[in-house]
């Protein structure tokens, strides 16, 4: 039983790291979990990014559903969701609102003229203090919000095919399913 | 030839001084005490960001508008309690280097006493079971002479 100590001993660290090594791979270590979630989004009241002198409210879009997006010109990995959320826009089943972060709006046009405009209505924060009430320290972020203007889903970094299939789509389907 | 070498040194280095002195943009504090204050907080608070930075080191975009948004905070007379708060309403006990104890990270607080039980309940174990084993060494004569 003593000689066999070392090796129970070993075999119990190599269980914990393997842990380790599954933990981490099973989530992002980066994304921080946000208290929002299932609260009602904070109130904003932001410039439209094609007619700044319109504004949207958080009252403006209650009643319908919809997916805001944080993106910016310069933010690498929006590049990489661009493409992912533009094909689902059209079947999506909810509106896709642009949330355009700390981005002169020349770029963030530029950017959109050579990459697509998918969204339906795109809102600007150029200096990011509304993003700060949403809990935003990057992007990508989207924020799935219901018709009562409930947060009912956030992702953090960019929107693979897979975080499409397996978590953005059931949570929108979950969401329309209890809306009816 | 050398001095041309100097003036560009002496150069560079006062430039890469005023570079230094630009990624911390100096705020308009009331006074020398309120500076103070703001250092010892974002001291104490995580950047969300680049994880192992604090607020008060890190040059990432959010930690620079997190570090304004908590100098207006301060202008405006808030304690540091409600800025915490105002914080981890926003980006949960994460932002926190100092956590609460909760339920949910009371194994933080007391997991390294658990091991140190642990630990020592071994070494309990191990010293009783040699103390056992010499009694008994004890007990039976041993002729063999070499007891070093």
């Amino acid at each position: 039983m003593n000689r066999l100590l070392p090796f129970i001993g070993f075999m119990l660290l190599v269980g914990l790291f393997g842990f380790g090594i599954w933990w981490n791979t099973q989530h992002d270590p980066n994304a921080i979990p946000t208290p929002l979630l299932n609260k009602p989004a904070p109130e904003f009241n932001l410039p439209k990014l094609y007619e700044p002198a319109q504004k949207v409210s958080k009252a403006d879009l209650l009643g319908k559903p919809y997916l805001l997006n944080v993106f910016a010109s310069w933010c690498i990995e929006c590049g990489v969701e661009h493409p992912v959320l533009s094909a689902a826009a059209p079947t999506l089943g909810v509106q896709l609102v642009g949330y355009n972060y700390k981005d002169p709006p020349a770029d963030a046009k530029n950017w959109l003229a050579k990459h697509g405009n998918p969204y339906a209505l795109l809102i600007a924060d150029e200096p990011g203090n509304t993003a700060i009430d949403f809990g935003v320290y990057g992007a990508p972020e989207s924020f799935l919000i219901d018709a009562k203007g409930v947060i009912r889903y956030k992702h953090i970094g960019p929107i693979t095919p897979e975080v499409m299939a397996k978590e953005l789509k059931p949570a929108i389907a979950a969401m329309l399913k209890e809306a009816q | 030839m050398r001095r041309l070498l100097r003036v560009f040194l002496v150069a560079s280095l006062l430039l890469g001084g005023f570079a230094c002195a630009q990624a911390i943009e100096p705020m308009p504090f009331k006074d020398h005490a309120q500076e103070l204050r703001f250092q010892h907080l974002t001291h104490q608070l995580r950047c969300p960001m680049c994880q192992n930075e604090t607020l008060a080191d890190s040059n990432a975009p959010i930690a620079r508008d997190l570090r304004n948004q908590i100098f207006r905070m301060m202008q405006e007379g808030r304690s540091d309690d409600e800025i915490r708060q105002y914080l981890v309403a926003r980006y949960s006990e994460f932002v926190l280097y100092d956590p609460p104890l909760t339920v949910g990270t009371s194994l933080l607080w007391f997991g390294p006493l658990l091991i140190l039980l642990g630990g020592a309940g071994v070494v309990l174990v191990m010293i009783r079971q040699r103390s056992r084993a010499a009694r008994t060494m004890d007990e039976t004569p041993t002729d063999s002479g070499d007891d070093w």
